[in-house]
């Protein structure tokens, strides 16, 4: 999904993304998950917090998507990846939507730069006209 | 979506107690209910409750900023109240410090502070 190897035993789990219901649902979903691998509550708040921010980004400027959900492990250690993946116009330019306070919308501009503060592993793959892929992941300490 | 938030009003406070997760549309309606609600009874604080808020994201920390600046000019200062440990922590880490917010950490504190004689001025910043 990430590139990472999945938890045995575990499955991965796809939503959409078209609506406000959605990423209230998708919240839900990855605080779920962030409970079952025993993340601390305060890590548990950064990741759902991340995946708000990501998931709204999807909605509003990816123009709807999906998000993939599941447990991942690496060196022994388990965490929740989510990765965010739209067909949407893409980014032009990433190092200036990584930039805090850079919106292209009406938001704050601290949903991207903000959400790879709240996370451990950040990647994002995004082509001009065709969609952005973000993938976060939150390993349990 | 028709839920909205309700609003008490207790003395010359407005009190709201968010109780659901916060879907954005909701925040939007809380935000203009907030307003004409701070104009028809002439309320002079407003309290929101955020002790059962599990999480505070960038859209909802600019609601309670934008919120407490409404307010303050309709003549009404703004308190949080109950923030959780967790959320202030990732909040300052996404990079919303709510500078010009006023928090407290219970509901009793909060009401408190609008009750306070001179707190009627303006917050900094």
């Amino acid at each position: 999904m990430s590139g990472l190897p999945p938890v045995p035993g575990t499955e991965h789990q796809t939503i959409t993304i078209e609506s406000n219901d959605d990423v209230v649902r998708a919240r839900q979903l990855v605080r779920g998950l962030a409970q079952r691998c025993k993340l601390s509550l305060v890590d548990q708040t950064k990741l759902v917090t991340a995946a708000s921010e990501l998931a709204r980004n999807t909605l509003v400027y990816g123009g709807g998507g999906v998000m993939r959900l599941g447990l991942v492990q690496r060196d022994g250690r388990t965490g929740v990846t989510a990765v965010f993946e739209d067909s949407g116009p893409g980014i032009p330019d990433i190092d200036q939507a990584m930039t805090d306070g850079w919106t292209s919308g009406g938001g704050l501009g601290l949903g991207l730069s903000g959400a790879r503060r709240l996370v451990d592993d950040f990647t994002l793959e995004t082509e001009v006209g065709s969609g952005t892929q973000i993938a976060v992941t939150k390993w349990a300490r | 979506m028709t839920e909205r938030v309700p609003v008490l009003k207790i003395g010359d406070v407005l009190l709201v107690s968010i109780q659901v997760d916060l879907e954005d549309q909701i925040v939007l309606d809380l935000q203009e209910d907030l307003a004409s609600r701070i104009v028809e009874s002439g309320a002079r604080g407003v309290v929101i409750d955020i002790t059962a808020v599990e999480i505070v994201d960038s859209f909802v920390g600019r609601m309670l900023a934008t919120t407490a600046a409404i307010s303050r000019m309709l003549d009404a200062e703004t308190v949080v109240v109950g923030m959780r440990p967790a959320v202030a922590i990732t909040l300052v880490e996404l990079g919303l410090s709510l500078g010009g917010v006023r928090t407290a950490l219970t509901l009793e504190k909060g009401l408190n502070l609008l009750a306070r004689p001179g707190n009627d001025r303006p917050a900094q910043r």
